[in-house]
């Protein structure tokens, strides 16, 4: 985890303009499910290093935006291209495009049936032929960052859910992956365990890394991302910085929902 | 009536059970590996090995067994494919029965592992035979043996159609001997009974066994 006496890195916006290249492009993307336009002409880059928190109404599309990035889902027109490269259909080179897009679930997602420590060095073995001594090393380095490196050796459903969330990012950053994709990391935590996930996520985007946060945390955004993107029926309605967004949100859709959970 | 009668015709019994036995272990062996790999089909990224594997099961699970054999002496023949009659024929027409059963136990367990493993394998990189194999199978076998166990049950009192077909297995022998000593039917066919009864009550209690302990770890 970066701590205070890490040298920050280069800034990643200045002035309102990111410096790094564009690393995830989303170009006039569509998809539907069945009838329903899930999502519609979406734009959206994301640079390298930049943090983009994804924000609107349940059914929106956040979660269907964020699983057409590793094509978990397929979309039906536009494309898609990461650092550069269009997504490849399904096969190896897929599986090796996945490997370098973390993704972190909601539930989690832990393997039921290997140990923690296995939960971090299967990709790395497997996907990458990393050795597994190796990989064993570089998986303590992870866990020990993410503050989870005393219970190694025990299956998660022994851990509570913060842990087992940390145990997944682990488990996405032992890929090294390029971009780290969230899909409401904290929504099926307990209260007390949402710090120590956003903590281990603020950590992330100090390092530098480039994300894509689906998140209803407000002060994660306001601490961590340099964008705010709003989504509403299946449509990006509205880009800014986080200060803008919160404070002061253009679009009508937007001022309604901010309305909605500012009350609760 | 005489208990002798079982006795005396003891290596007919035997014999008939080895052939019964022999069906049984070859076809299952077969079978869990067709089922396995459509299972696998039913389940990948790929529409047409998914269409060909729902095909595949629901054509075979769906027909009667004997009318598989039929098609296989009668049919296939015209298509230039002659099996070699009896044995063979059975070994491959109950193989090929089974697998269908097979393969919906395995693709049932499959999906009673949950999406989420599977996104969260994916989404490490891993390739589909990868994610299955480290990941979803391993999670799936246990809910999957009890009622595998109950497929290879099923399998071994199938084997008795091949009566019907020049393989002399338990029905058989045990028909021959009710034609040999028609006074002594009923004990024939109650030794023909035993020795099925000898495997799968067993069997099919280690299935239940198996099954308690699944429901316990649950
Ligand atoms: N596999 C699917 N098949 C059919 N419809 C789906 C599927 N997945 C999602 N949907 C529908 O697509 C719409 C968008 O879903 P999505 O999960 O992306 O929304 P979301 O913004 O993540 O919502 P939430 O805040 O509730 O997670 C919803 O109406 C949902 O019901
Ligand atoms: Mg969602």
């Amino acid at each position: 985890m970066a701590d205070s006496t890490a040298v920050d890195p280069a800034p990643v916006v200045v002035d309102g303009r990111p410096t790094g290249e564009p690393l995830i492009v989303l170009d006039h993307v569509d998809k539907h499910f069945g009838a329903l336009h899930v999502l519609q002409d979406v734009n959206l880059t994301v640079h390298r290093g930049e943090v983009v928190v994804v924000i609107g109404p349940s059914g929106s599309g956040k979660s269907t935006l964020c699983r057409t990035i590793n094509r978990l889902e397929t979309i039906d027109s536009g494309t898609i291209t990461l650092d550069g490269k269009p997504l490849p259909a399904e096969g190896r080179e897929l599986a090796r495009l996945r490997a370098d897009v973390g993704m972190v679930f909601q539930s989690f997602n832990l393997f039921a049936h290997k140990t923690v420590l296995e939960n971090v060095t299967l990709g790395q073995i497997k996907a990458k032929r990393v050795k597994p001594s190796e990989a064993r090393t570089t998986a303590m380095e992870i866990l020990e960052r993410v503050g989870v490196a005393n219970q190694a050796d025990k299956l998660p459903a022994q851990l509570s859910g913060g842990q087992q969330q940390r145990v997944a990012i682990a488990r996405a950053l032992a890929m090294r992956p390029k971009a780290m994709l969230f899909d409401e990391p904290t929504s099926a935590l307990d209260p007390e365990m949402i710090n120590e996930v956003l903590d281990v996520m603020v950590g992330l985007a100090r390092d530098g890394m480039t994300m894509v946060v689906v998140t209803h945390e407000m002060g994660f955004a306001r601490r961590a991302a340099h964008r705010v993107v709003f989504m509403d029926a299946g449509q990006v309605v509205e880009e800014a910085d986080p200060e803008t967004f919160f404070t002061a949100p253009r679009s009508e859709r937007a001022q309604d929902f901010l309305s909605k959970i500012l009350t609760h | 009536m005489d208990l002798m009668v079982i006795a005396d015709n003891m290596p007919a019994y035997l014999a008939g059970f080895r052939l019964t036995a022999q069906l049984t272990l070859v076809s299952g062996a077969g079978a869990l590996v067709i089922g396995l790999a459509v299972a696998a089909m039913r389940v990948s990224p790929l529409g047409s090995l998914r269409a060909f594997g729902a095909v595949y099961t629901e054509l075979l699970r769906n027909m009667p067994l004997t009318l598989i054999f039929f098609f296989a002496v009668l049919v296939l023949p015209q298509f230039g494919v002659v099996l070699p009659f009896g044995y063979w024929t059975a070994i491959i027409c109950l193989t090929a029965y089974t697998s269908a059963f097979v393969a919906e136990a395995v693709r049932s367990g499959i999906n009673a592992v949950g999406i989420g493993q599977a996104e969260a394998a994916r989404a490490i990189g891993l390739t589909f035979g990868q994610s299955l194999t480290s990941v979803i199978l391993p999670q799936a076998v246990r809910s999957v043996i009890p009622p595998l166990i109950n497929v290879i049950i099923a399998l071994a009192k199938n084997t008795s159609v091949a009566a019907g077909f020049a393989v002399v297995e338990l029905v058989a022998t045990g028909r021959r001997l009710a034609q040999q000593n028609p006074g002594d039917v009923m004990l024939l066919l109650v030794g023909v009974a035993v020795f099925y009864l000898l495997f799968t009550i067993p069997a099919g209690q280690l299935a239940n066994l198996l099954e308690r302990k699944v429901a316990f770890a649950r």
